[in-house]
């Protein structure tokens, strides 16, 4: 978990709290937080975006409510309240995404429920939302959603461009194209995940040299 | 670290602040997702309906609207009207001329990954499964997944043999062979890569229509006796 945002918090400008998460520390690429729903989710470029995103309301809203109560909760039952703030939510976005589309519920399966213990929902209601005012948890909120949903998109895009031939269910290839099937297996993810990770080490290790 | 100091220091006036922040989250919380519940379920129920609906116009081509039958335990059929709670398993479909164009009936089974819940169609009049639909799956995207999108698999499905024999049992059962190998009308071709899900799909076939045909198929035979006399008198 990143723990310099409360030490460098006053410095910092409201661009900066949420362009962190889209980049500097991205959830995935960077914090590598929440790792299951990011490998057993992006098989395609569809179900990345929409995990992504009921991720980001998830996160939002109990980083607005984490917020709102932090001077109301003893610390010895923060965790405890943190967890139930985050399960309320979620409940509420599994209902919501089964009254969005049926379909969409039955693709993202389990995963909805488990958005409960995906581990950068509940650091940022720790080491963030905690110990700042509204405003700023929204936007950390916004930019390490919006990071996470990026990065799965990142991933659901190669997978299904790769594994399936298409991208949001259209066709990409003539029908001779052979798809590359390990993609959309689990096995898949890892490569691709793998893959991001390098690229994304390779260019900040060069920002960091030059 | 503070919260261990904190945590020495306890005193009673600080539980009960716990206790207040505990409840006052969960009730919050009770609010928000009783409020959530109640604001969307009128819509998912409806999206299912219409959902196992398309379902059926999918597996019976040319039907027009439906009517739910529900299984008594002596095999006789009993009408499911809208807004009864009883568990449909069959529906038939009528065209726009109220004729009938066939049965739709539910049935489930072990797949490979868990159970699959599929919808099948069938035509009384010829004795044939005329349609097939995975209604949930969780099976394998890319290899189990294939028994709701190969074409090939499918089009075992436009004319598959359930006739019934006069001892009011199926003649053959229906199978499911080895991609390639089918040779009898009641057999479905496999497919490579899917062979668990695709054997899957003919175990829970060969098994619910065993069941449910043959009262079916009487069903169909009365009512045809029945729309006879009525023409004759």
């Amino acid at each position: 978990m990143s723990n310099n945002d409360s030490t460098s918090k006053q410095k910092v400008t409201s661009t900066d709290e949420f362009i962190k998460g889209l980049w500097r520390d991205n959830p995935v690429f960077v914090q590598v937080l929440g790792m299951c729903p990011v490998l057993a989710v992006s098989n395609t470029a569809e179900n990345a975006l929409a995990m992504g995103l009921a991720t980001a309301f998830v996160l939002l809203m109990s980083n607005i409510l984490v917020s709102l109560l932090r001077n109301f909760v003893p610390k010895q039952v923060r965790i405890a309240s943190y967890i139930l703030i985050i399960a309320t939510f979620v409940t509420v976005t599994d209902y919501a995404i089964q009254a969005i589309s049926v379909e969409l519920h039955k693709s993202l399966g389990a995963f909805i429920s488990l958005i409960v213990v995906n581990c950068l929902i509940l650091s940022r209601a720790e080491a963030f939302a905690s110990k700042n005012t509204i405003g700023r948890s929204i936007l950390d909120a916004l930019g390490m959603g919006f990071g996470f949903t990026l990065a799965l998109f990142c991933l659901g895009a190669v997978r299904e461009i790769l594994g399936n031939g298409s991208i949001f269910n259209i066709p990409l290839f003539s029908e001779g194209y052979q798809s590359w099937i390990v993609m959309i297996l689990p096995a898949g993810g890892f490569f691709t995940l793998a893959l991001w990770l390098l690229i994304i080490n390779a260019l900040q290790t060069r920002k960091v040299k030059s | 670290m503070s919260e261990v100091s904190n945590i020495a220091m306890q005193n009673p006036a600080n539980s009960k602040k716990m206790l207040l922040a505990m409840v006052g989250i969960g009730i919050i919380s009770a609010f928000l997702i009783v409020l959530t519940y109640e604001l969307t379920l009128p819509r998912v129920q409806r999206l299912k309906a219409e959902a196992l609906e398309k379902a059926i116009f999918e597996v019976l081509p040319g039907t027009d609207h439906t009517q739910a039958f529900g299984l008594n335990t002596d095999g006789t059929l009993f009408k499911i009207e809208e807004g009864d709670k009883s568990e449909a398993a069959l529906y038939a479909g009528y065209d726009k001329g109220d004729k009938l164009v066939g049965y739709a009936v539910e049935a489930a089974g072990q797949g490979y990954a868990d159970v699959i819940r599929i919808i099948y169609g069938y035509d009384p009049s010829e004795q044939i499964l005329i349609g097939f639909q995975v209604l949930e799956s969780k099976e394998t995207p890319g290899l189990g997944d294939k028994i709701g999108k190969e074409e090939a698999f499918l089009n075992n499905f436009k004319a598959l043999d359930v006739s019934v024999s006069n001892d009011g049992q199926l003649r053959n059962k229906v199978i499911t062979v080895k991609q390639g190998e089918k040779q009898n009308p009641w057999e479905i071709d496999g497919i490579t890569g899917a062979t668990i899900s695709s054997r899957a799909i003919g175990d829970i076939i060969g098994k619910s229509s065993m069941e449910v045909i043959p009262i079916l198929h009487q069903n169909y035979k009365n009512g045809q006796n029945k729309m006879n006399s009525d023409e004759q008198q």
